[in-house]
């Protein structure tokens, strides 16, 4: 198979379309597996009692937020390599995704840190890390939103994306070396064994987000290739093609 | 190669001294923010001491990357830089160049000024070279990191908040080591750690970020 | 099925407010992202389509040019 051919947005573009609803099939799949089992199935948890079922929510958001980065910058990498138009769309598409995962990882976690720690907000190290991704992705798309040449815009957030790649594990290391320097903010939460239903059910969520963002991201990217080269041929014909199919 | 980056560096400081009110603004900021922090969490000499290394250091961090829109902006509007990157030095040595220069006029003066401003927060003697010592290893870092966000958003609109936006997240380990080598000598405990994490940072910042800057440098030149 | 009755479930042991405000910002935002994006979509190919419409209008009414659908 010839992987160059799907590297040109002309080629991608039909094919997205073909594989976005297969994408959100399984993501509803998935989704309701995982929240059947999550919610419905498991048991509580000893300690923590019922709230421990955000978990199933928190865990694949987080996952989520940090593989969105580090696939994003594989494209952007990519992108600045071959410099394949292609690669660096799919990497803008990803951004507001992986910021929305990022902010759901925040907000979860935020409210299972209430009942567990009692507070909403401790500048624990996940949490406190999570929050830092959120800045990252919020400083890729702001530089991208800026620059009006796309091009330009491409490559300088490929780079940025690069950099904040690099970054991450120095700054995970240095804010869970600093959180526990500083005992008395520090909370742990209980390790508690988990649960094959658990674990069943939170590998079940995490793929459902996993089906969903490819999904989103791929819906993404074919309006930013349509709006890109909305005055090739190839984006002429589609954009007329849909008018015919109705709407 | 060694000329390359120290013709730059004299470059660079001669136009820096010929706007040394921009320095001179830089520093008064650094004095400004650090001392507004008492107005607003009281005189209590006790809280002071304790949010003295956090305070001194946020406030170098934002005052470091005051002049980080004019690195290569001015350059860039003259048309030097088109000129440096058709020379046949590599732009990166010209980066590293800009970097240090940078440093010079923006890490070193806050580095030498901060055990000035650390007296009003009450630390020991100890602490306040601790604090100087902690600034002049790691503000090296926040130039390199810092030319990058420089060079990515070099003549885009509303440039100034957004190497802010883009380079505030990257500099938290340097404030995390940095705050810390000074928490330590505050609670007695050896910095020896912090210090040695501090300088790897600095020498991995300046060491790789003229990659990426001159990368930017080349795709706002184009 | 580890529920006894319907309020248990929505209770959540007294942590419902948190699970079910955790859970409602997720669905709603993992919904509105999507509904989104089709309406941005949408509102684009109208816009394109209006576009290559008038473009085709201005071509045909001085010269008569052959029209990009013209390409099977």
């Amino acid at each position: 198979m010839n992987w160059y051919r799907f590297a040109s947005p002309q080629a991608f573009y039909p094919l997205a379309g073909r594989m976005i609803p297969w994408f959100w099939a399984l993501a509803a799949i998935f989704g309701i597996a995982g929240l059947v089992v999550g919610f419905l199935v498991a048991p509580g948890d000893a300690r923590q009692g019922e709230g421990y079922r955000i978990i199933f929510l928190h865990v694949p958001a987080s996952w989520m937020s940090m593989f969105i980065y580090l696939v994003m910058a594989f494209w952007a990498g990519l992108g600045l390599i071959f410099n394949f138009r292609l690669s660096h769309m799919m990497a803008r598409a990803l951004a507001p995704t992986g910021a929305m995962f990022a902010f759901l990882s925040l907000w979860t976690g935020s409210l299972w840190g209430k009942p567990m720690w009692g507070t909403w907000w401790a500048w624990d190290a996940r949490l406190t890390s999570e929050l830092i991704l959120l800045f990252l992705y919020v400083g890729f798309i702001a530089l991208q939103a800026a620059i009006d040449d796309p091009r330009r815009a491409d490559r300088a957030g490929a780079i940025l994306a690069l950099v904040g790649v690099v970054n991450i594990p120095i700054i995970y290391f240095s804010v869970k070396w600093w959180n526990t320097l500083h005992q008395g903010s520090s909370v742990n939460l209980a390790k508690s064994s988990m649960a094959a239903t658990m674990l069943c059910g939170m590998l079940l969520c995490a793929l459902a987000c996993w089906m969903y963002a490819i999904a989103v991201s791929l819906a993404r990217a074919r309006r930013i290739m349509i709006e890109r080269e909305k005055d090739t041929l190839w984006v002429r014909e589609e954009v007329m093609k849909e008018a015919k199919g109705g709407m | 190669m060694l000329r390359v980056i120290t013709a730059v560096i004299a470059r660079d400081l001669r136009l820096a001294l010929r706007r040394r009110a921009d320095i001179a603004a830089a520093l008064f900021f650094f004095v400004i923010v650090v001392s507004l922090f008492p107005l607003g969490v009281g005189p209590e000499p006790e809280r002071l001491r304790e949010i003295a290394p956090g305070v001194l250091w946020v406030a170098a961090l934002l005052a470091a990357q005051l002049s980080l829109p004019r690195l290569f902006a001015d350059d860039f509007r003259d048309g030097a830089l088109e000129q440096l990157a058709l020379t046949p030095p590599p732009l990166e040595l010209v980066a590293l160049g800009k970097i240090v220069a940078h440093w010079l006029v923006s890490g070193l003066p806050l580095a030498l000024l901060a055990p000035l401003l650390g007296l009003q927060f009450g630390l020991s003697g100890e602490a306040l070279a601790m604090l100087a010592a902690a600034l002049f290893i790691g503000t090296p870092a926040l130039s390199g990191i810092g030319a990058i966000g420089a060079a990515l958003t070099l003549g885009v609109r509303g440039g100034g908040v957004l190497v802010s936006l883009l380079i505030l997240p990257l500099y938290t380990p340097v404030l995390i080591f940095g705050a810390g080598a000074v928490e330590a000598t505050v609670a007695g405990i050896g910095a020896q750690a912090h210090l040695s994490l501090l300088a790897a940072l600095t020498l991995a910042g300046v060491f790789f970020a003229p990659w990426p800057v001159a990368a930017a440098l080349r795709i706002a030149l184009e | 099925m580890y529920w006894n009755s319907l309020s248990d479930f929505f209770a959540m042991g007294d942590h419902g407010l948190y699970v079910w405000g955790s859970f409602a910002v997720m669905a709603a935002l993992m919904i509105l992202e999507p509904v989104l994006l089709a309406r941005g979509r949408k509102k684009l190919l109208e816009r394109l389509r209006r576009q290559y419409r008038a473009e085709a209008i201005e071509r045909e009414s001085p010269r008569r040019a052959g029209t990009p659908e013209a390409r099977p």
